[in-house]
């Protein structure tokens, strides 16, 4: 019964502190407290739980033109046999669109180690997610500062 | 669509993975865009899907969303136990391709 009450009471002080944010302006109605971004990884990891493992995400620190900013990201290391990488999905949190690029790997490609260019509107979190072929997931993110956003392109 | 170029080495290990990479020409529209004359969106047209097969079988591909820059370029690896030819293709919103491939010799 306590926890009951006790559950209940957190709900209704979280409905609160939205209601006040909704009201203050900070949050615009119907936006919801997590991301759509968040829903879009949840998808992939489903109810696996998603660990750091060996996932290694490389961004600079500081872009200064948010239009092309470099990234790498790696899995593991070589394949053995059927022990693969299957994807690497990326996601930029708070672009317009937060899906970045999915990777898919085969077997044949030996290594999940790829980079391509990519164009954050602002500051922001890039996360990388991973598939692996046993069904485990990785998950990392790195925070990157955004100088002149490339929202446009 | 044009000017796809590839680099994948002349010469490679029996079962070591290699990098190769690729780049191709295009504006990458992302749609979020405003035309400054007529205020209006300019629509979306950007390369949403880029294969790389050994072969003719895939071995890594990727899909492009918006937030890839533009005249988009992809580094990743490829393994071979003998010679072949990688093959290339990138296809934009229009349904445009582009094609590029190279041979390669394994030691």
């Amino acid at each position: 019964m306590h926890n009951a009450l006790g559950d209940e009471f957190l709900l209704t002080r979280r409905r609160v502190l939205r209601y006040l944010l909704v009201g203050s302006g900070m949050v615009l109605p119907g936006m919801a407290f997590g991301n759509a971004a968040d829903a879009l990884i949840d998808a992939i990891v489903g109810e696996r739980k998603a660990e750091t493992g060996e996932l290694k995400l490389t961004t600079p620190a500081i872009a200064e033109n948010g239009n092309t900013v470099p990234i790498t990201v790696e899995a593991g290391g070589p394949f053995q046999g059927d022990q693969y990488v299957k994807a690497i999905h990326i996601f930029a949190m708070d672009n317009p669109t937060p899906e970045v690029i999915t990777f898919n790997f085969t077997p044949r490609a030996g290594l999940a180690k790829t980079s391509t260019r990519i164009r954050l509107a602002k500051t922001q979190q890039v996360v990388a997610v991973a598939e692996l072929s046993d069904g485990r997931v990785w998950r990392t993110a790195n925070e990157v500062k955004v100088t002149i956003g490339g929202c446009g392109g | 669509m044009d000017k796809p170029r590839v680099k994948v080495p002349k010469k490679v290990k029996k079962g070591e993975p290699f990098e190769v990479k690729a780049l191709v020409s295009h504006k990458m529209e992302s749609g979020q865009r405003k035309d400054e004359a007529s205020g209006e969106k300019i629509p979306r047209m950007i390369i949403n899907q880029f294969e790389c097969s050994l072969d003719g079988e895939v071995v890594f591909s990727a899909k492009l969303y918006p937030a890839i820059s533009a005249n988009p370029y992809l580094s990743f690896y490829v393994v071979a136990e003998k010679s072949g030819e990688l093959s290339f293709s990138w296809t934009d919103d229009s349904g445009d391709t582009a094609t590029a491939s190279s041979k390669f010799v394994v030691q």
